[in-house]
């Protein structure tokens, strides 16, 4: 990153449902600089009488991809989310630039082992280096443990099963907030026994990502470092307000 | 000169103009909250205040140390400003109490034009020394009459209202002064070098 980071138009493509609350956006943009995973954008709506708003969203596509995705999940009371889950459609247009951030980022010659802790909507970026991982072959030692409401809050269920079942990632969820019938997750927040299970531990993960509401990163970090994770390998991206509501 | 092309227009996108907001006091891109996000980018750090001490070091003529104790016994003051993250949300008539960087640095014989912000957690960034005084900055250890929690930034953070917001560093433990100017973390990830709100410069180049 060099010059001035410019603002693009993108034209959507594409919307996915996900969740009740979540969509993705798949975005034809012009010269997309090749993103690392981790990374955000910042994305700018201007209406008819040409007041903007300005939010930033994870990247939730891989390098790799064609398009450029972004998963928005709807804020309550919000201004910009509302607008792009529940009323963009296919061929509308906005602006994003980036790609932003250099910190909470991993690609694969970065190596493993690698340890992704997602909250909610937080696994998005953690997704972003999955999708890098498969489109790399996988041969590292990656895995995540997402922490959602209900199964129907969880981000890309059927995707996450396919990591798992093609050997990419290990993935564990647990649900805090009641199981559907036969559930053999987790079934409570996140604590020092879950991450233990999950492993890998503090001698060999080389990479731990926490991403997700400000309550739950702070929870559990708390719960990596009694286990000995030492604090210079965890990155962290938290947003919303502290006391945020734990997924 | 060169002219942006016009952005396009979102259709259906009508914005959320909250009559109660002054708009001369939301900087470009910026929307105003009443919550208090949290933007750090590792874990956050418990120093014991029995162990916390605050430096003036680098290019001076005598490195300054003090205590938790001694810190609360300089003169403090008690501001009430608006904060701006770079994430985009403003934050009204927030309040701090803390001690003017100006006191801190009060007789300091120095040649410096910078200071990078030293914390716990290895997190820096870095300042001009005009930036720093002139009774804009602080190092405040109390929000809303409350001592400061540490995921924002408790027990002490600097305060430099005027820039965006990651320049006013959680857990901070002192300033080095320096004859020359050194990106701090954001800075070297593509974050702008001084980060003032109101030329809404966020990102290198901005």
């Amino acid at each position: 990153m060099s010059g001035r980071l410019l603002w693009r138009t993108v034209t959507v493509r594409e919307v996915v449902p996900e969740t009740a609350r979540a969509r993705t956006l798949v975005l034809d943009v012009d010269d997309w600089p090749r993103h690392v995973p981790g990374q955000h954008v910042d994305l700018r709506l201007t209406a008819e009488d040409g007041y903007q708003a300005q939010r930033s969203y994870s990247i939730a596509s891989a390098p790799e991809d064609e398009a450029l995705e972004l998963t928005i999940d709807l804020v309550d009371d919000g201004e910009v989310s509302p607008y792009l889950v529940e009323e963009v459609r296919p061929g509308d247009q906005f602006e994003v630039r980036g790609p932003i951030g250099g910190h909470f980022t991993w690609d694969a010659t970065r190596g493993g082992p690698l340890l992704l802790v997602g909250g909610g909507s937080g696994v998005v970026p953690l997704m972003s280096m999955l999708r890098h991982l498969r489109a790399r072959g996988g041969g590292i030692d990656a895995r995540l443990l997402l922490s959602a409401r209900t199964a129907g809050d969880v981000l890309y269920a059927d995707e996450l099963d396919r990591l798992s079942g093609d050997g990419i990632a290990q993935v564990h969820l647990t649900l805090t907030r009641g199981t559907p019938a036969g559930w053999t997750g987790f079934a409570r927040r996140v604590d020092d026994d879950m991450l233990r299970a999950v492993g890998p531990g503090p001698d060999a993960a080389r990479h731990v990502f926490v991403c997700g509401p400000t309550g739950f990163v702070e929870h559990a970090i708390e719960a990596l470092l009694r286990l000995g994770h030492p604090p210079q390998r965890i990155r962290a991206e938290r947003f919303g307000p502290t006391g945020g509501a734990t997924p | 000169m060169h002219h942006p092309p016009m952005p396009p227009i979102s259709r259906g996108f009508r914005g959320r103009r909250s009559s109660d907001v002054d708009p001369a006091r939301v900087p470009p891109g910026q929307y105003v909250t009443r919550d208090f996000p949290v933007l750090s980018a590792g874990p956050t750090p418990h120093t014991p205040l029995e162990a916390w001490t605050f430096a003036i070091d680098g290019a001076v003529d005598e490195l300054r140390t003090w205590t938790w104790d001694e810190f609360l016994a300089l003169p403090a003051e008690t501001i009430t400003v608006d904060i701006h993250c770079v994430t985009k949300w403003s934050k009204f008539d927030t309040h701090w109490t803390g001690v003017s960087v100006d006191t801190l640095l009060d007789g300091l014989d120095t040649e410096a034009g910078y200071a990078t912000a030293w914390c716990d957690g290895d997190y820096t960034t870095n300042l001009t020394l005009d930036d720093l005084t002139g009774g804009r900055a602080w190092v405040a250890y109390r929000f809303e009459d409350e001592p400061l929690d540490p995921e924002h930034g408790g027990p002490a953070r600097l305060l430099v209202p005027h820039l965006y917001f990651w320049k006013s560093a959680k857990w901070v433990r002192g300033l080095t002064l320096t004859l020359e100017d050194t990106p701090g973390f954001w800075e070297g990830y593509g974050y702008h070098n001084r980060g003032d709100p109101w030329l809404e410069q966020r990102y290198w180049g901005d």
